[in-house]
């Protein structure tokens, strides 16, 4: 998902890096006010475990392998604003030391991975994991709010490139959806693995975070997501609704979404759309919808399947702490 | 096997290209691929320029031209794709060709960056750059414990491939997500240990 340089023209490329550094500056800066000295070293560390957990495939369906990106596990242990600048450093680091993603699409793939991913990952997090409470709440949230950040940041990146006229939203939007939204099942199948295991062995780590009070989003975290509604707005919206833009009228790019989509969809994902449907915006988004409400139901399931056992287990370990 | 590919090529550390000084080969190669991204594609005398300038900084780093070759091929497969999938299409005007040559000539400054310029050096001119202290920091311990951290999830690894003979797949996810986190846990008190021993230092 790391864009190269090359595949973004000036206005997106400009758009996307204002729009993250406004990002990486808040976070830095929330980051130096709340982070304790003796947590510092931790996001250099949390930075190269994010690496090199990049580096652990997993098997995707149809013989490809995805691999971890991490925000949401990083943001849930960390909080959000130590992820984006622990993403910040990674992406920096993979940019200019192992040519991985662009120098100019670096405020895009920033934007995309930290703000998106992370941020609007986080908010998901947050979302479900103070509706169900607890560790099954907890590891729901980062299963499916894993799920949403790869899916997110996947949208991110076609609307960057729909925009740039690299390829059109028609023919990037479905491919990129679809396959993270495929790939995105094994980040949050990980990631809620990952916590649950950090959770076993430093309960600690976790406990630091455990979301005490400030109601369900706290102002750090709205910040992101007003920043990802901003980017998705800009980058997005031109694309997802039929309103003619200006620049081409509805019948000409619909003449061309047709023709082009049918050609990708046969050749990538030919099962994407739903029979019956006509309308290709109606399609996606209903497919997109089905998908969601399946995956989320998964996160549910995992929750319970992974929760169930440790509960028992801490129960008889020690009694002082009460069940969740 | 991972470190050899993510290895880094600075045997002659006194190259002219090597020597010049980290903060100008940083700022022209941001001014090279800047301007890259920028330029019309019909302003062909710039990528001319960009070809032979490059041509020139390999043939005066003294790295072997294969070797770059190498990792070139080894970053451009979504390159590929996208060019591909992009000259398939007929509603997008902006030619695949354009969007390859840009795309390498870019690729190509960074590999002949990444290859020429240590990583400390980087980080210096970033820092007189005025880039924030704490991210400069967080990148120079990302990088120093970056390779203690591959190696740590080597060692993991080869554990964990002699003790699992079976594959299942269940119990394989499972072994993944246990691994990433178990990773997590010793990168946590690897950073206690660090921060005790920067404290015994006499940091701050």
């Amino acid at each position: 998902m790391h864009i190269p340089d090359g595949f973004l023209d000036g206005k997106t490329a400009a758009t996307a890096a204002a729009l993250s550094a406004v990002g990486v500056g808040l976070a830095l800066r929330q980051v130096r006010r709340e982070l304790p000295p003796q947590r510092m070293p931790l996001l250099g560390l949390a930075a190269a475990f994010l690496f090199a957990a990049q580096m652990v495939n997993f098997p995707v369906a149809g013989g490809t392998s995805g691999h971890v990106v991490g925000g949401v596990l990083v943001a849930a242990l960390l909080g959000p604003s130590a992820a984006v600048v622990v993403l910040t450093a990674v992406l920096i680091v993979q940019c200019f030391l192992f040519a991985d993603g662009g120098v100019s699409a670096l405020g895009a793939n920033l934007f995309n991975m930290g703000i998106l991913g992370a941020g609007g990952g986080y908010l998901v997090y947050r979302l479900v994991s103070s509706r169900l409470r607890g560790l099954r709440g907890q590891v729901t949230g980062v299963a499916f709010g894993g799920w949403a950040s790869t899916v997110l940041a996947a949208i991110g990146c076609a609307g960057e490139l729909a925009w740039s006229h690299t390829i059109s939203w028609s023919a990037g939007f479905p491919v990129m959806a679809g396959v993270h939204m495929v790939i995105g099942i094994g980040e949050g199948l990980i990631g809620a693995l990952a916590f649950l295991a950090i959770v076993r062995t430093r309960p600690e780590i976790v406990a630091e975070r455990t979301p005490a009070s400030g109601g369900i989003v706290p102002g750090g975290v709205l910040r992101y997501g007003l920043l990802a509604v901003l980017g998705l707005t800009v980058f997005v919206a031109p694309f997802a609704c039929p309103w003619p833009d200006g620049l081409e009228s509805v019948a000409v790019k619909l003449g061309f979404d047709r023709q082009a989509t049918q050609i990708i969809d046969h050749a990538l994902a030919p099962n994407y759309r739903l029979p019956g449907v006509h309308s290709a915006a109606g399609a996606t988004a209903l497919a997109g919808a089905f998908g969601t409400l399946v995956v989320f139901g998964l996160a549910l399931l995992l929750g319970r399947i992974l929760v169930r056992k440790p509960v028992r287990e801490s129960t008889k370990e020690s009694t002082k702490d009460p069940p969740c | 096997m991972l470190k050899d590919w993510l290895g880094h090529h600075h045997g002659f550390h006194n190259s002219p290209v090597h020597r010049l000084p980290a903060a100008a080969k940083l700022w022209a190669a941001l001014a090279m691929i800047v301007g890259t991204v920028l330029v019309p594609w019909e302003w062909h005398p710039w990528f001319v320029a960009m070809v032979v300038l490059l041509s020139l900084a390999t043939l005066l780093s003294r790295i072997g031209p294969w070797f770059l070759f190498r990792r070139l091929l080894l970053l451009s497969p979504f390159v590929l794709g996208v060019v591909m999938v992009n000259a398939l299409q007929p509603s997008v005007q902006k030619s695949w060709l354009a969007l390859a040559a840009r795309s390498g000539i870019c690729l190509f400054t960074v590999v002949l960056l990444a290859n020429t310029t240590p990583f400390g050096k980087i980080l210096a001119a970033l820092r007189s750059a005025r880039v924030p202290a704490l991210l400069v920091t967080t990148l120079a311990l990302m990088h120093r414990y970056l390779f203690v951290l591959l190696d740590e999830s080597e060692r993991m690894r080869r554990a964990r491939a002699s003790r699992t003979f079976k594959r299942q797949r269940r119990v394989r996810w499972h072994v993944l997500g246990t691994v990433v986190g178990q990773l997590f846990v010793r990168a946590s008190e690897r950073a206690e240990r660090i921060y005790a021993a920067m404290c015994a230092r006499g940091w701050k």
